[in-house]
């Protein structure tokens, strides 16, 4: 039993509010990463969690209890920081035991724990090194093995893999999911890399200054995106945004996003986008929805053809910009069929997975 | 043609590093006299002490000798009187306890000081930090005066605890200082790390700041013990017998006499007197510069 709640959690510093009356319940065992840009309030978000910053308003529970005024090491969690913050003087072993020795385990539990978490993490034979002794990657297993052998209720990760280079933070990030798999511990990950939150998470909560955007399965933010901002967060390259107007086209529906290209809307979108007839609005589709032509040549209205700007091949596919309506507009395209950079270039956007974004609100429709 | 084109760049690149290393010869040479220049200039003096130790009365006072060898032949005599005919041990095992005390309170004070001061943000904690470093621009010159007060009035007028109380007037607000840097310096994911270790403050400041400020520390420790080992105003003011007289005051007074000085001992005094110094750092400058918190975070 260890879920975590926050129920109209608010977090001022001074006069800046950092987080703004936030709820979120996380169910025991699930693995939630909260993401998000540079002062978005995740990080403080997860240190009133840890206990590290004190909560302005609203109530924080763990297992049931509400922890708002229990110091960190009475609210049973471990956490992992993004510079490890192992201590310099101690050996990997002494390290990953300090909280067992201050809790008063026996020196025989302790050792199996340890030499437990050694095993899961593979760093057996580190652990009588120095963390100067240890790499990066090392130095992070350690830090997670000071975590595990506590065997807390929730485990928090503050950006962990920030400080690794790209090759190591992919492999840390397979280890991470691999030890929480073994591990099965209610997890708060945070961090501003999306790949990240949607390689690990049971569920992302995508934060925006200060507020939540959207909790959803990796899946459902990618493919159901509720704002402009998780449309165009998660996911990369990111989502297109192309400013458009909505018309009546007969029975149908168009999306005109220059005066030579209008997309017909899917019938099943329709209904929603009733209201927004007429409207300026901004259409959001993915770069990999914009590609060569791939049919047998019956235009049915989704072709177009752009003057590319840039073309960067990728190896398996090529990313093509251009502009339309004074958007910068990405597409995914075949290598063989891209064209060169300054040339014209047919393309066709699989409308069928579009957006439709209110500019004002920011909602997607 | 293209070979005496190709050859021009060849021998621009050769003459360049011929440059290069010919620049690095004479910097190694200028800084190498330099060297050489401090080193004479800061060892005369102890050399002048040593010769001098070793010399008879007869031959330091007989003026037609060169003063800077021994020509006499070596004598410990200079030592031998000042162990068994002066009150010089009775000055260093007072200098010995005094420092011992002094250096042990002010590190107690000033570590627990700089812990609280540096890293538990409190209101008013940085003018409080600011506000003791002030208290060291103060010169002990200046200070004697009202302390004679004190001392006096806390009954501790000519004894060397007298010294042990205020010592630290001139340690603590520097060492504190100096320790401040130190634990501003470690990253605060320490103590958040201990704090979610389950560690209080005490043990937070025991078994994670001591060990990784250690150079600080030490830093601080030395400085403590060679303000008070070298002291001179305060026990010139408040010693005045023999038996409670320190060091580098009691040293003094009794080897010179109105304007007789007895040189052979004043140096061999000196001699001894500096070996304790010399010791400590040898001894802790390894510590000292080695950096321990390296490894604790990236980097």
């Amino acid at each position: 039993m260890a879920e975590v709640a926050l129920h109209q959690v608010v977090k001022k510093f001074g006069e800046v509010e950092a987080v703004r009356a936030i709820d979120l319940d996380i169910p025991d065992n699930e693995f939630v990463v909260l993401v998000g840009p540079s002062g978005c309030g995740k990080s403080t978000t997860l240190r009133m969690i840890a206990g590290l910053e004190e909560v302005t308003s609203g109530n924080i529970s763990i297992g049931g209890e509400v922890v708002n005024d229990l110091p960190p090491k009475d609210r049973d969690i471990a956490m992992v920081f993004q510079n490890y913050a192992l201590y310099p003087h101690m050996t990997a072993y002494e390290n990953m035991s300090f909280g067992l020795k201050l809790r008063k385990f026996s020196k025989a539990e302790i050792r199996q724990r340890v030499e437990h978490a050694a095993r899961i993490l593979d760093i057996t034979e580190l652990l009588d090194r120095r963390p100067k002794a240890l790499s990066g990657g090392q130095r992070q297993r350690v830090a997670m093995g000071r975590a595990i052998v506590r065997n807390p209720k929730v485990f928090l990760f503050d950006e962990p893999l920030s400080n690794l280079d790209a090759k190591l933070r992919v492999q840390m990030r397979t280890e991470i999911k691999r030890v929480h798999q073994k591990v099965k511990t209610t997890t708060v990950y945070v961090t501003h890399d999306q790949v990240e939150a949607m390689t690990l998470a049971d569920r992302v909560v995508v934060m925006n200054n200060g507020r939540i955007e959207q909790i959803g399965t990796p899946h459902e933010l990618y493919h159901n995106p509720h704002t402009r901002f998780v449309a165009g967060f998660i996911g990369s390259p990111a989502m297109n945004f192309i400013p458009g107007r909505l018309e009546q086209n007969g029975s149908g529906m168009l999306v005109r996003i220059s005066d030579a290209i209008a997309f017909p809307v899917p019938s099943a979108n329709e209904g929603r986008y009733r209201s927004a007839v007429g409207k300026e609005m901004i259409l959001g589709l993915r770069p990999e929805h914009i590609t060569e032509p791939r049919h047998n040549g019956q235009d049915d209205g989704r072709d177009f053809t752009a003057t590319l700007d840039v073309v960067e091949p990728m190896g398996m596919e090529t990313m093509v910009y251009f502009k339309v309506n004074g958007a910068e507009v990405c597409g995914r395209v075949e290598p063989k069929s891209a064209g060169e950079a300054g040339a014209a270039m047919r393309l066709r956007a699989n409308i069928d997975h579009m957006h439709l974004i209110d500019p004002a609100s920011g909602a997607v429709i | 043609m293209t070979a005496t084109t190709m050859d021009i760049p060849a021998s621009r690149a050769a003459r360049k590093g011929a440059s290069l290393k010919r620049d690095r010869r004479w910097a190694l040479i200028t800084s190498y006299v330099f060297l050489v220049l401090f080193a004479i200039f800061f060892l005369v003096p102890p050399y002048y002490m040593v010769v001098t130790a070793l010399k008879s009365d007869a031959e330091v006072a007989h003026m037609a000798t060169n003063p800077w060898i021994i020509a006499n032949g070596v004598t410990l005599d200079q030592f031998k009187i000042l162990f068994t005919q002066t009150d010089f041990l009775i000055f260093f095992k007072n200098t010995a306890i005094v420092t011992t005390c002094v250096v042990v309170i002010t590190m107690v004070v000033s570590v627990l000081a700089a812990f609280s001061l540096g890293r538990m943000r409190f209101w008013g904690s940085s003018i409080l930090a600011t506000g003791i470093f002030l208290t060291y621009l103060v010169p002990d010159t200046l200070l004697f005066i009202p302390l004679f007060q004190i001392v006096k009035a806390v009954g501790l007028l000519n004894s060397y605890w007298g010294m042990v109380l205020v010592y630290p007037t001139l340690t603590v607000p520097f060492c504190t200082w100096i320790m401040i840097g130190y634990f501003q310096s470690i990253p605060k994911e320490l103590d958040e790390a201990a704090l979610i270790d389950g560690a209080g403050h005490m043990q937070m400041l025991l078994k994670i700041f001591i060990p990784v400020a250690l150079p600080g520390i030490i830093a601080a420790t030395i400085f403590a013990f060679t303000v008070s080992w070298a002291a001179f105003v305060y026990p010139m003011a408040f010693l005045y017998s023999a038996d409670q007289q320190v060091l580098t005051v009691g040293t003094v007074t009794s080897l010179i006499r109105a304007d007789v000085y007895k040189w052979g001992m004043l140096m061999a005094g000196a001699l001894v007197a500096a070996a304790p110094p010399l010791v400590i750092y040898a001894f802790l400058m390894d510590y000292y510069i080695a950096g321990l918190t390296a490894g604790a975070t990236k980097g």
